[in-house]
């Protein structure tokens, strides 16, 4: 009896879970472009602004039919989708990886079914580059060597450009693209520097909890002596001042303080940067919808395309003592915040 | 005399978890000798100490609802994690009142705890009902709300990250006025006393014993060994919406993807280096306490003597190999055998 309930049961919930794959519409015929694009999920502002972008761009009005998909953060809904995609003859379709690697197979479906496949954001690892056709997103280690451009800049303005000056580096989760490059373009410039050392380099998973835990336990090694504190995300940023001041510490540009700097932009990290808790806030922009249409219109006309694209990326700082920075001999601008840019952004 | 002292003591059950605790704590004064430290600083507690205890607060809270569980069930419940986030999500979402970030709680904060409590509370009865109930393995039973918990706190705060911007919500994770102790102690200690009650006030923790050694003796004895298992389910996810309570107070948010992340296996670990064992059976409360303690303090640890973030997990794992072979049975027997031989090999020498 026991037995018969439990079968049932897993019966029912296979069939669930057989009700779950999402169901789409047909692809439209006629001169609509149908592209399906699987997304990772919704799990940050972050996530949720790129889904909008990649809706907004590719809405029927434009001229699009697209086929959306939510993975709820597992490849193999991934999987599932773009065979789906395939099965649909959909002309182009858009993916952002949950993870890197494990693509090879389905891409090859794809490659064979003659139809192009452009990823976003994370990376794809394959063994073969020619599996997608091109790239979109953010160059994380540009956004870190931008933020350091930044911060030399800044000591410099304040007068501190010869003054020992410590440095903490929160990390993402490690082996996180974000955490790769923000983390490349931290340890380059502090080498750089004879002046600058790295007095604690941990990981703070991305997450606000973690951030604040390892931020706790560094202020006790060395408090009085952390000049800057980089924090590899927004969510990070928050745990470490929370952390910095309970300990009665300060955050903030000036001597004595202790300045946090921060990726992502998004609308919290941004309303700290307001308050000067946040002193530098490097973008990690979501928004590549017009980029992967950008892309499919080269295609549609027959015109090759950068295997890489990047999104352009802007930073916020919360005065005006540095207004534009160099990297490798490329200008960026930094922008003072305002309420009025908080108000006016998408995410 | 003394010599079976000492045997009393190294032989009883808490010796070597509080042995594991002794000494990882003790590496620490070698590496870094302020770490016993404890100063005041902007008016409250400060030091690596005070860190581990405060820190290890959620995770106490939970390996006391998996000892339960272990004991009655033989089995764990690796949804305690993502019931932590179910409870932080229902809890935050109603405060919020559906926004995303409010500076004023929208709802009363009792109701949005009872609410918390009553989903986990629920969570708990659904894993209680499948083991205890279909006698499902309670590994595979719990499998469920592990996969779908996150998924159910997401659908509840839309896939946001929920701030609530309250002074007064921030208590629970951080200081009630000017109390320089950190509330989450509170919290563990309070749960670990009212558990500990109920058990030695009530036959509860007795009958948890016998239904884990043998559940149909237990029941032919009169006991309602379905019920009892049932019973601890719904405590243990109780006691998780609790920690994950304290864990959004932490943060002042409700993140579904990250609150309670990995930490079911923290707390299984807690169960195990307190000495208990994961097939059921008698239990001791206090070793899984005392377990947890061990786990933060090794990662505070491990902070404080600035591990770069990739190998931390190696030698977390290192640590823990060392702790769980001393305490298996195997190895003791081993050790039993060499000081037998030395024995006989004292005495032979001395004839």
């Amino acid at each position: 009896m026991k037995k018969k309930i439990v079968s049932a049961l897993l019966t029912a919930t296979m069939v669930c879970g057989m009700c779950v794959v999402p169901t789409v519409g047909v692809a439209a015929a006629d001169d609509t472009i149908t592209v399906g694009f699987s997304q990772v999920g919704a799990e940050s502002d972050w996530r949720t602004a790129n889904t909008e972008s990649m809706k907004s761009t590719f809405s029927e009005e434009n001229g699009y039919n697209l086929i959306f998909d939510d993975a709820q953060q597992k490849q193999e809904n991934q999987l599932t989708a773009i065979r789906n995609f395939i099965q649909q003859e959909v002309d182009y379709i858009v993916l952002a990886p949950v993870t890197e690697t494990g693509w090879d197979t389905v891409l090859q479906e794809a490659k064979d079914a003659g139809i192009p496949v452009i990823i976003v954001d994370r990376m794809v690892d394959v063994s073969d580059d020619s599996l997608y056709t091109a790239w979109v997103g953010s160059n994380f280690k540009l956004e870190g060597q931008k933020a350091m451009a930044w911060l030399d800049a800044y000591l410099e303005a304040k007068g501190r450009g010869d003054e020992e000056i410590n440095l903490v580096d929160i990390q993402g989760t490690i082996g996180a693209s974000a955490q790769i490059g923000r983390t490349e373009g931290f340890d380059e410039a502090v080498e750089a520097h004879d002046n600058w050392n790295t007095i604690a380099q941990q990981s703070g998973e991305f997450t606000q909890a973690k951030g604040q835990e390892v931020m706790e336990s560094i202020l006790k090694q060395s408090g009085d002596d952390i000049d800057v504190v980089y924090c590899e995300n927004d969510n990070e940023a928050f745990g470490a001042i929370d952390a910095i001041e309970a300990a009665g510490y300060e955050v903030g540009g000036e001597e004595g303080q202790i300045l946090v700097m921060s990726f992502d932009t998004t609308n919290a990290g941004l309303t700290d940067t307001l308050s000067g808790k946040i002193t530098l806030d490097t973008e990690c922009n979501p928004l590549h919808g017009p980029r992967v249409e950008e892309i499919i219109k080269k295609l549609e006309a027959g015109e090759d395309v950068d295997k890489q694209a990047y999104v352009e990326e802007e930073m916020f700082a919360a005065d005006d003592t540095v207004t534009s920075i160099k990297v490798e001999d490329a200008d960026y601008e930094v922008t003072t915040i305002t309420q009025d840019i908080i108000d006016g952004r998408a995410y | 005399m003394n010599k079976s002292k000492l045997k009393k003591i190294t032989s009883a059950r808490l010796f070597l978890p509080i042995v594991c605790l002794i000494a990882v704590l003790l590496l620490n004064v070698i590496k870094t000798p302020d770490f016993f430290n404890v100063s005041i600083r902007n008016g409250v507690l400060y030091g690596y100490i005070i860190d581990v205890i405060n820190r290890a607060s959620e995770l106490v809270i939970l390996a006391i609802g998996m000892t339960l569980v272990t004991a009655a069930s033989g089995g764990q419940d690796i949804s305690v994690g993502a019931i932590m986030a179910v409870a932080a999500a229902v809890c935050c979402q109603i405060l919020s009142g559906g926004q995303v970030s409010v500076n004023e709680y929208q709802n009363s904060i009792i109701i949005a705890v009872i609410a918390a409590l009553l989903a986990s509370a629920l969570c708990g009865a659904f894993n209680g009902f499948l083991v205890a109930k279909l006698n499902i393995q309670p590994m595979v039973a719990t499998l469920i709300l592990y996969t779908a918990g996150r998924g159910i706190a997401q659908l509840v705060t839309n896939g946001q990250i929920t701030y609530i911007r309250v002074d007064s919500f921030k208590m629970a994770g951080g200081y009630i006025g000017k109390c320089p102790i950190p509330t989450p102690i509170f919290f563990a200690i309070i749960t670990v006393l009212i558990v500990y009650l109920i058990l030695k006030k009530t036959a509860l923790g007795l009958y948890i014993e016998s239904v884990g050694i043998n559940g149909k003796a237990a029941r032919l004895v009169g006991l309602n060994s379905t019920m009892i298992k049932f019973l601890t389910y719904v405590i243990c996810g109780v006691l998780a919406g609790i920690a994950g309570i304290v864990a959004s107070s932490r943060i002042y948010s409700a993140d579904a993807n990250n609150i309670g992340l990995n930490l079911e296996m923290d707390a299984i670990l807690a169960v195990a280096l307190g000495g208990n064992f994961l097939g059921g059976g008698k239990f001791s409360l206090i070793g899984s306490v005392i377990g947890a303690y061990t786990i933060q303090a090794l990662t505070t640890t491990l902070y404080a003597m600035n591990v770069k973030a990739d190998q931390l997990p190696v030698y977390k794992a290192i640590v823990v190999v060392i702790i769980v072979t001393l305490q298996s049975d195997v190895f003791k027997k081993y050790i039993a055998g060499l000081k037998a031989k030395k024995s006989v090999a004292v005495e032979g020498g001395q004839k």
